[in-house]
């Protein structure tokens, strides 16, 4: 077990006041908590914080740690043979501890002593454009954290299959009813809540359930206005180019967007790409073009500046 | 275990009672009745009997709650802090 350095996970000196330990966790709640924080490893900061906030604030839990000198953090750590700790257990108080709390202040560590619903979990999944369309499944590990008879914590590492539902938006969070933190004492398990992150698409480009496509087309197709294949998350479509269209338009395929109701559309956006003139053949194209179709498409800018 | 275990959207297709609700937060009615009151969630229905909250609505709910009791701020202030987050992370949506 590794001895937990609190002091230097507040930030501050062993001689820190009450009031410095409370705006220490205060600035560190904000920085890692996981509802606020960017930062990645914001959850398991966020709980080791907690854990050494829980400590320091806590007069007799601090006095008893103090006992215990100095460490260094990560050193192998064993309780010392006189030790002794009475922890009196605020149930509101249920969180996640490390090794070291859970040897020093007690297995229960503030667990309820009572029936209580056991504690949500989060977690992430990544998830591609295409699997949001139809649905996925994800083999996730989650850490478990049981409670023996005797009180003390059992953690276990568990892998489940998630059967993800099609239709999930970037950001969505989805619900695993009952695979977070058993109760206690037969109380019902929590849930796992798992935040969706699509990944970036080479084409594609998701909007909440609306699917964005650049859609490269010829000169003669936006000219003369023709049907072109479409790649769509639910297959190839064919859309009819309207005559005339210029680079950017929209043009919106109803409903061929990420499903849910209503399902999303997608939107095509026209861009035009221009042959390369290579050879004399196709300059003399260009130039018959030039002669024959006279237009100045900066007329608007001109006469201004 | 090679069971397949269904995850549900939190979208506004869900639904969940006020006694759900509470159950999913561990929260008190009185707390989720002060929270809609905030506005923060509106549930359809008009009795409480009859409320009705969405995925969207469970979620703005646990965070919430859970900024009130980590930063130790009052029901308007989580509630500002909400709405601050949910534009932040919009934003950083809409950037990518």
């Amino acid at each position: 077990m590794e001895f937990k350095d609190y002091y230097s996970i507040m930030g501050v000196g062993r001689d820190a006041s009450a009031d410095e330990i409370k705006r220490a966790y205060r600035r560190l709640a904000r920085k890692y908590h996981p509802d606020v924080s960017k930062e990645k490893d914001a959850e398991a900061r966020f709980k080791e914080v907690g854990e050494a906030y829980e400590v320091l604030r806590d007069p007799e839990k601090r006095a008893a740690y103090d006992a215990l000198g100095t460490q260094k953090p990560g050193e192998e750590f064993r309780p010392p043979p006189d030790w002794q700790y009475e922890y009196a257990g605020r149930p509101d108080e249920a969180s996640e501890h490390s090794d070291f709390f859970e040897q020093l202040f007690g297995g229960l560590g503030g667990r309820a002593s009572f029936r209580s619903r056991g504690l949500d979990t989060a977690g992430q999944v990544d998830v591609t454009i295409e699997e949001a369309f139809r649905g996925t499944e994800r083999r996730l590990a989650v850490q478990r954290v049981s409670v023996d008879e005797r009180g003390r914590p059992q953690p276990a590492t568990q892998e489940l299959t998630v059967r993800i539902p099609a239709g999930v938006v970037d950001g969505q969070r989805i619900r695993v009813a009952s695979q977070g933190q058993p109760g206690a004492r037969g109380g019902p398990p929590g849930d796992l809540f798992l935040h969706v992150r699509l990944l970036p698409h080479r084409w594609f480009r998701a909007e909440g359930r609306d699917i964005w496509l650049d859609l490269p087309i010829t000169p003669w197709e936006a000219a003369l206005g023709e049907t072109v294949r479409v790649p769509t998350l639910g297959g190839r479509v064919d859309l009819k180019v309207p005559r005339g269209s210029q680079t950017d338009r929209q043009l919106r395929l109803k409903g061929r967007g990420l499903p849910g109701s209503p399902p999303g559309d997608q939107l095509v956006v026209l861009k035009i790409v221009t042959p390369e003139p290579r050879g004399a053949a196709d300059e003399a194209l260009y130039r018959q073009m030039a002669a024959g179709l006279a237009m100045n498409p900066r007329q608007s800018m001109e006469g201004s500046s | 275990m090679t069971d397949v275990i269904s995850a549900v959207l939190l979208d506004e297709s869900v639904e969940f009672s006020l006694s759900e609700l509470c159950s999913l937060c561990s929260v008190t009615e009185e707390i989720v009745v002060e929270i809609v009151a905030e506005g923060i969630v509106a549930p359809t229905g008009r009795e409480r009997a009859q409320w009705r909250f969405s995925g969207v609505a469970l979620t703005r709910v646990q965070r919430v709650v859970r900024l009130q009791h980590d930063f130790g701020v009052n029901l308007p202030g989580a509630a500002l802090a909400l709405d601050l987050l949910e534009e932040v992370e919009r934003l950083r949506r809409e950037r990518r």
